[in-house]
């Protein structure tokens, strides 16, 4: 049977667009582990931390030297039994508070860390507040001298829109 | 009044955002603090460029200032940085190259064509010293005092302006 222009064009297509994603595949190496905690471990560790070559990219996705070496390190520390805080404090040690996407409380990034909480507790300080005023507001009646006043005002008003 | 007070919060919000935003215009993004400074530099043990046979380890740095070049005969920009690294020698700074990542063979043929400003260079092929130091881009330059700790780093290429910049470091921590 054979194939019309146009399918050809589709199967022509659909291979090039297989041989892409097979090289995007390659691109970032795949790691084997025995142990599925550790793979999971792994992805999260070379999730958090960022390529210090490139300015917006983990180095799970990087294709830079740099990030290379480090998930090599970051699978052998794995292998070595090492503790994700301890990688991640290796990592910075070495290359700067830059490659943690999760900055460590210390005496520079502790507002980072506290401003967002700040800003819900003063949220919800304004909130309550706001209620509490709502809540205590009484209705009072008015007064005769008031009464007397307003009926003035309206009569006024009647006469002069007549 | 207090109620007038209030409606200039939004004002003052913008002003102190605005502030930040501005300042940030003017930062490097691709500004970096070296992990190292204040540090030791760290222990390692490898041989030269210069010979395979010899093994050479931190006490390499203690003693004398060093300005310690991360260079590979693979990086077209150390060729550019090389008559500055020529420059700095001349004016009596010692220069130690860390050969990063690279073939015996093709680092030497490099330092012939080039020039050498360095009293020896270390030689890195897996690239292990370098993570210790936390290279990401060749050339790194790294300013290591008598006592072996690191004070200054330069990161990519040292311009020829920015020679009577490194220099002004050399002198400072001398």
């Amino acid at each position: 049977m054979a194939l019309t222009l146009k399918s050809r064009c589709c199967v022509v297509i659909v291979l090039l667009l297989a041989s892409f994603q097979s090289m995007a595949d390659t691109a970032i190496d795949a790691r084997h582990f025995e142990d599925p905690v550790m793979a999971e471990r792994y992805r999260d560790l070379t999730a958090s931390l960022r390529c210090p070559k490139c300015d917006a990219q983990a180095i799970d996705s990087s294709d830079s030297p740099v990030a290379a070496d480090m998930r090599e390190r970051v699978a052998l520390m794995l292998h070595e039994g090492r503790a994700d805080k301890e990688i991640l404090d290796f990592m910075a040690n070495r290359f700067g508070e830059f490659v943690l996407y999760n900055p460590r409380l210390d005496g520079r990034t502790w507002l980072l860390w506290a401003l967002p909480a700040a800003l819900v507790a003063g949220g919800a300080l304004v909130v309550i507040a706001f209620v509490r005023a709502r809540r205590h507001r009484r209705v009072r009646p008015l007064s005769e001298e008031e009464r007397t006043r307003l009926s003035s005002l309206i009569h006024r008003h009647r006469e002069r829109s007549e | 009044m207090i109620r007038r007070l209030l409606l200039l919060l939004p004002f003052l919000v913008f002003v102190g955002l605005a502030f930040f935003l501005y300042r940030g215009l003017s930062l490097d993004p691709s500004a970096r603090e070296s992990a190292l400074w204040g540090q030791e530099f760290p222990s390692f043990t490898l041989s030269t460029l210069e010979e395979p046979g010899a093994e050479v380890d931190e006490s390499l740095l203690r003693g004398r200032m060093s300005l310690v070049n991360v260079w590979a005969s693979w990086c077209p920009t150390c060729k550019e940085e090389m008559p500055q690294l020529l420059a700095l020698s001349e004016r009596g700074v010692q220069m130690v190259g860390i050969n990063y990542k690279d073939a015996r063979d093709l680092g030497r043929q490099f330092l012939e064509e080039f020039g050498k400003p360095f009293e020896v260079n270390i030689f890195d092929p897996a690239g292990d010293l370098g993570f210790e130091l936390g290279v990401y881009g060749v050339p790194e330059t790294f300013l290591v005092d008598a006592n072996g700790i690191v004070r200054y780093k330069h990161v990519g290429y040292i311009t020829p302006a920015q020679v009577d910049e490194v220099m002004a470091e050399v002198e400072k921590w001398h």
